[in-house]
């Protein structure tokens, strides 16, 4: 499995009313490594995880994870989706929500056993949340929310990991602890893809990076593609509209 | 002095206390009180269609014409919400007076028939406990127990739903099929309390015992439990005090009791395990906008 490539795009489009947020976007994620999606602001980075898991319609193109539709290897896909997007005065526990990542092996109707407890504890663990595993969510700092759902994602034990801004607004401590586990990912083969917004760190943290405006402007070698000329030219471009066909 | 009478208004009072603190508190935490509130109303022009078209004013009756009125009016708003730019808020308000105003026209249309069966229908929009017969009761209960069983198996899926539907959807718990499940859910709770507090107050059934229970509990678990036995006890005194006082419909006791505990509950700090762990970064709610950019 870890060697089709983790996420094909090809022709993807996707628009919100009549303005394109990705315009003919094609991709090939290589496998094994940490790939980081950056853009400026309304480049459409999150807009390609979402249309790529399904999340929202897409107006034309296809994708694949190894090979295959989304639906058949859902199990092998993690997503961290912005902290942002649920309600953190939810009334559950850190534990419960490190659970979450277990559901998808289990049938319906089951309740997590020992063993899907153990894989939650384990995966609290590896982002320093142990003591907090009883603490219910809505006490927690924006940067242990991020790691309670990196724990959840490292729960599910995918192959592939989807992350939407996990830098975004942590603390020096969580970042450092995301990297970390980042790294242990890619040495255990798994691959991993995040939207990222610091052109300063992408280099350091990740080994590939897509430059992404709309349209894909670079896809390589981190230090490659984050040359000062070719994020200009990325930054400068002004949005397409369908209606007046691409401009640059 | 267990009379026939009184043990079916308390049957019925548990039944309704039970349903709505278990479905009520999944609205509230999916942030859809104001869609219970609409289905309840739309469930109006379903019970008199139903008793135009059968005769019957019976419970369970009237319950099917109520219960396809209100799955008709949520997918509406559904087909809305997906097709046009509206706000929820705005579409909810729309249905909800459109479907209504549709069963005030019908009571009064269906007022000017000479069938003796004519009187009764109004009584469903205020509800009336006093007048609650085993029968009903017997339904109720079992409507109930549908709910609560159906919570307890997919009690996983519908707490990851509820928390983070976008994670449920990339595991497969989608929109379609849980949104489905969970506004079922909601009517059948709409359905029990239709009898005992009416159309127009079973909104505040839905959402009080969630609020008063709110600051109790922890996990979904205890509020679910706490929200059923805080409407079970509301659900069985206001019963009682409508039965005692002369012109006091139920439905009114029932919702005022339950203000009164919601206040009562507000004055326990919110967290007693201590402040938000602000540690090093900036509070949680600084976070981005929620939904991302587009």
């Amino acid at each position: 499995m870890s060697t089709a490539a983790p996420l094909t795009v090809r022709d993807l489009t996707v628009a919100y009313g009549d303005r394109p947020a990705l315009w003919d976007v094609d991709l090939e994620i290589a496998p094994g490594r940490l790939t980081a999606i950056i853009g400026p602001n309304g480049a459409g980075k999150s807009t390609l995880l979402k249309a790529a898991l399904e999340l929202i319609p897409r107006v034309a193109g296809t994708v694949a994870f190894f090979g295959r539709p989304f639906t058949e290897v859902r199990s092998e896909i993690a997503y961290v989706p912005q902290r942002a997007a649920v309600d953190w005065d939810f009334p559950t526990n850190v534990l419960d929500v490190a659970l979450m990542g277990t559901y998808p092996r289990l049938s319906w109707f089951r309740r997590p056993g020992p063993e899907a407890r153990q894989r939650a504890t384990d995966a609290l663990a590896r982002v320093g949340l142990s003591e907090l595993k009883d603490r219910p969510i809505g006490a927690l700092s924006g940067g242990q929310q991020q790691r309670v759902f990196l724990a959840r994602a490292l729960a599910q034990d995918a192959q592939l990991y989807l992350m939407d801004e996990p830098f975004a607004g942590v603390d020096q401590p969580t970042e450092r602890t995301i990297v970390e586990v980042l790294r242990e990912l890619r040495r255990e083969g798994k691959s991993v893809i995040a939207v990222h917004h610091d052109l300063q760190t992408a280099p350091d943290y990740f080994d590939d990076a897509v430059l992404l405006n709309v349209q894909v402007f670079a896809h390589g070698p981190a230090a490659e593609v984050l040359a000062e000329d070719q994020v200009r030219h990325a930054y400068a471009a002004r949005p397409v509209r369908l209606s007046f066909g691409q401009a640059h | 002095m267990w009379d026939y009478t009184l043990v079916s208004i308390a049957l019925g009072s548990v039944a309704l206390g039970l349903a709505s603190g278990v479905m009520g508190s999944l609205a509230v935490l999916r942030r859809q009180a104001l869609l219970g509130d609409t289905l309840a109303h739309a469930t109006l022009p379903g019970m008199v269609i139903a008793f135009a078209a059968t005769g019957q004013r019976t419970y369970p009756v009237l319950a099917v014409g109520a219960a396809l009125a209100a799955c008709l009016a949520a997918l509406l708003v559904a087909w809305l919400r997906s097709r046009t730019r509206l706000d929820s808020g705005t579409i909810l308000g729309t249905i909800l007076s459109l479907w209504f105003g549709a069963g005030v026209w019908g009571l009064a249309y269906v007022g000017r028939w000479p069938t003796a069966n004519k009187a009764g229908l109004d009584k469903f929009l205020f509800g009336q406990a006093a007048a609650l017969t085993m029968e009903q009761s017997v339904v109720m209960m079992a409507l109930s127990a549908i709910i609560l069983a159906v919570v307890t198996l997919f009690s996983k899926e519908l707490k990851v739903f509820i928390f983070d539907p976008v994670f449920a959807a990339t595991i497969g718990l989608t929109e379609r099929r849980m949104g489905v499940l969970f506004t079922l859910l909601l009517v059948l709770a709409i359905l029990i309390g239709i009898p005992t507090v009416g159309v127009v107050l079973t909104s505040a059934m839905l959402v009080a015992p969630c609020l008063a229970a709110r600051p109790f509990a922890h996990s979904l678990r205890a509020l679910i439990a706490l929200a059923g036995a805080i409407g079970l006890v509301c659900g069985l005194l206001g019963t009682w005090i409508s039965a005692s006082v002369p012109n006091l419909p139920t439905g009114p006791a029932i919702v005022l009791l339950l203000g009164v505990a919601v206040a009562i509950a507000q004055f326990r700090p919110r967290r007693p395990s201590g402040p938000a762990m602000q540690s090093s970064d900036e509070p949680a709610t600084a976070a981005q906008p929620a939904g991302g950019k587009p």
